[in-house]
């Protein structure tokens, strides 16, 4: 296996954007990705992106995505109907082919034009499920109240996730919702979509995101400090609702087994849940202590197929980057998550595509990041820095 | 500027409709028959509704044999949640509603439907439920107009008699109404195209790191990727590249009759081409290479209206270098 690691990450702003069409909204993003990278757009070997045409409700509307990457002469290019994470997976498994060395991946979702959780819907059986037309919320609803049932745990721990969230949303700029809240005050809003709250349901969002991935060599060379990958897994789960287990996600699971969470600690988890009840689901099935909380607390975002990229890029823009130029604050709820940001390395992602709300959304990421211990960090960098020297 | 919004409907008029399948044919018949019909699998979980191959292991279940029983019609909720306000056009119940996961008896799987009662403090997890049937049912999932909450020692309603017609046959496809509405908004390159199209004008624009200008913009420059900045103003006039005659009716309200010709055309000025129908000329006069100019609406709008069609200027072709590229 070749080392494979995030260059660069860039994101636009996450609220709803009347102002500019898909292809405004991917110019900066998609520039500043490859900018940052090191690598020169001409160099960069393949080109992958993560949409979904229903948003925009026209057929191949992801093709004027590549509009704004500039795709003549021909470029090496690929798609998928998804979330931009499988866009990453894709880029990362090319670069295992050992046919490219470096590829940009980009996400973009704008839900605001139509009705995102009708939207999703289509995403569903279309015999036994579709005619019925349950809402992307309504099937999230359903396991909310299956997970609670058979967990033990009530509305009282999704308003405490609603509530955090919110709360940590205030040291960060691009938060959605973001305030001083408490569990009581949101327990004190009426359910909406029974057993949820309005405050357990993401908000709808637009945005964009694009990172610029590199092989070995290649990444140590543009980039200080590489987020190296060094898992990635994708599992899922049966389709039909009423066969699976709603009661826990047995696809994340798996795959956070396989993608080597379980071989040390992890310091810092990026969740893409879109609903309360989902954080605690999917913190359970990867095994984390505490509730996990990164820097894209309060973001909730909507943007179908922007945000898990988003979520997943988060974690290697902190490594790479450095949290400090972004206030050290940002993590300091989970004291273990900036120690990981201090040490910076090591990226592992378990994907499931696990319909794992229920919801038509079938496409959900989950993430965990881990980091080896502070000496061999400490090793890396010597290393390195004597190898320039 | 005035904001510009456009209402975009995606639809399938009278629906869409798809192949079922014989296994999935067979549930849906059995619903149309009043029966809720699941399959035995290997491992001797019975599944409702039934899938073309087992969810474990993926083997295949065939359409017939002795693994098909009956199940229901009593069922268990496993989980519910409440539509307080059903979406028009979109639920068959009117009235607020729940979904839950029903588990008919003799089933090992849930599958999803509606519970009609009298509000959200009526339902809970394990409560029993029955179907109430349609009267006339064509072999859809609605065939079931709802589950209602059924009491202790209650029977279940039987499914109203239907007469099948005496051809009848097994079920082989659905229709499902598959209509989504957007708000779409253009982005501010195309908003300024669309206001000039108001004015008479056709705006186009281009990046500053290149000539090249694109009519119709839609805010990047498509070869370098970089966004089109400067607003430069393109002819209503051009060069026809390449074209087609249209025989369908109905395709386009500006072109009520067939046959008509649709065409890209090279403007002077841009350095790309722009989609418009020709007429004010045979359809087999029309040719490549020919000159052509815009015939505006009296009425103009910020929309695609304001170029009615287009049609010859009667000035000599252009020559084929000068489009080459453009095909």
């Amino acid at each position: 296996m070749r080392d494979v690691a995030v260059v660069s990450f860039s994101q636009s702003a996450v609220a709803r954007d009347a102002t500019h069409n898909e292809v405004e909204m991917l110019v900066p993003t998609v520039h500043s990705a490859i900018a940052e990278s090191g690598i020169p757009k001409a160099d960069i070997g393949f080109v992958c992106s993560g949409s979904l045409d229903y948003l925009q409700g026209g057929p191949f509307a992801f093709v004027s995505g590549l509009d704004a990457v500039g795709a003549w002469p021909p470029i090496r290019e690929s798609h998928v109907e998804m979330d931009a994470a499988w866009a990453l997976y894709e880029a990362w498994v090319a670069i295992q082919t050992g046919e490219v060395d470096s590829a940009l991946v980009y996400g973009f979702g704008k839900s605001s034009p139509g009705d995102l959780h009708e939207i999703m819907t289509l995403q569903t059986d279309p015999y036994y499920v579709v005619p019925l037309w349950p809402s992307m919320v309504d099937l999230a609803a359903l396991q909310a109240r299956s997970y609670m049932e058979e967990s033990g745990r009530d509305e009282k721990d999704l308003a405490q996730v609603a509530a955090r969230a919110q709360q940590n949303g205030r040291q960060n700029p691009q938060a959605v919702r973001a305030g001083d809240v408490s569990a009581e005050q949101l327990l004190a809003q009426p359910v909406t979509h029974d057993p949820l709250r309005d405050a357990d349901i993401a908000p709808i969002t637009d945005g964009t995101a694009a990172v610029v991935i590199a092989a070995g060599d290649l990444a140590r060379s543009v980039c200080e400090r590489p987020a190296w990958i060094r898992g990635i897994e994708h599992r899922i789960e049966a389709h039909s609702l009423g066969v699976r287990d709603l009661t826990q996600s047995e696809s994340t699971r798996a795959a956070a087994i396989a993608a080597g969470a379980n071989s040390g600690e992890i310091q810092v988890a990026e969740l893409h849940a879109q609903f309360s009840h989902e954080v605690l689901m999917l913190a359970e099935a990867i095994g984390l202590k505490a509730t996990p909380v990164g820097r894209t607390a309060g973001l909730q975002p909507g943007d179908e197929c922007g945000s898990g990229a988003r979520r997943r890029s988060g974690l290697p823009h902190l490594v790479g980057r450095g949290a400090a130029r972004r206030g050290p604050r940002s993590l300091r709820s989970v004291p273990a998550a900036e120690h990981g940001v201090r040490l910076g390395g090591e990226l592992r992602w378990p994907a499931t595509e696990s319909q794992l709300s229920g919801s038509a959304r079938r496409i959900t990421v989950r993430r965990a990041r881990t980091c080896r211990s502070r000496d061999w960090c400490a090793r890396r960098r010597s290393r390195r820095s004597t190898t320039r020297v | 500027m005035a904001e510009l919004l456009e209402a975009h409907v995606l639809d399938y008029p009278g629906g869409y409709t798809r192949s079922v399948g014989p296994v999935i044919g067979r549930f849906l018949s059995g619903l149309r028959d009043g029966r809720i019909e699941a399959v035995r699998l290997a491992d001797g979980r019975v599944l409702v509704p039934p899938t073309e191959y087992d969810p474990t292991t993926s083997a295949e279940v065939a359409p017939d044999g002795p693994h098909w029983i009956e199940v229901g019609p009593r069922g268990t909720v496993q989980t519910f949640t409440w539509v307080a306000e059903p979406r028009a056009a979109k639920h068959t119940l009117t009235k607020p509603f729940a979904f839950a996961l029903i588990r008919p008896d003799g089933a090992d799987t849930a599958l999803l439907h509606m519970v009609d009662c009298s509000g959200p403090d009526a339902m809970r997890v394990g409560m029993r439920v029955a179907p109430r049937w349609r009267a006339e049912r064509t072999g859809h999932v609605t065939d079931i107009e709802a589950w209602i909450p059924l009491g202790d020692g209650e029977e279940p309603e039987a499914a109203p008699l239907r007469v099948p017609a005496e051809d009848e046959q097994p079920v082989t496809t659905i229709t499902t109404v598959t209509r989504l509405e957007y708000t779409l908004t253009p982005g501010q390159a195309t908003a300024r195209y669309l206001a000039g199209l108001g004015e008479g004008r056709i705006i186009g624009a281009r990046a500053p790191s290149s000539q090249d200008v694109y009519a119709a913009s839609r805010g990047t420059d498509p070869i370098t990727g970089d966004a089109t900045t400067i607003e430069v103003e393109v002819q209503d006039s051009g060069v026809i590249t390449t074209f087609c005659v249209v025989n369908i009716p109905g395709l386009s309200e500006l072109a009520p009759e067939i046959p008509y010709v649709s065409a890209q055309i090279l403007l002077d000025g841009a350095n790309n081409t722009f989609f418009g129908l020709i007429r004010g000329i045979s359809v087999d006069d029309v040719h490549m290479g020919q000159r052509v100019k815009a015939k505006w609406a009296d009425e103009l709008k910020p929309d695609h209206t304001s170029i009615l069609w287009w049609e010859p200027t009667g000035e000599p072709d252009e020559d084929y270098a000068r489009y080459k590229d453009y095909l």
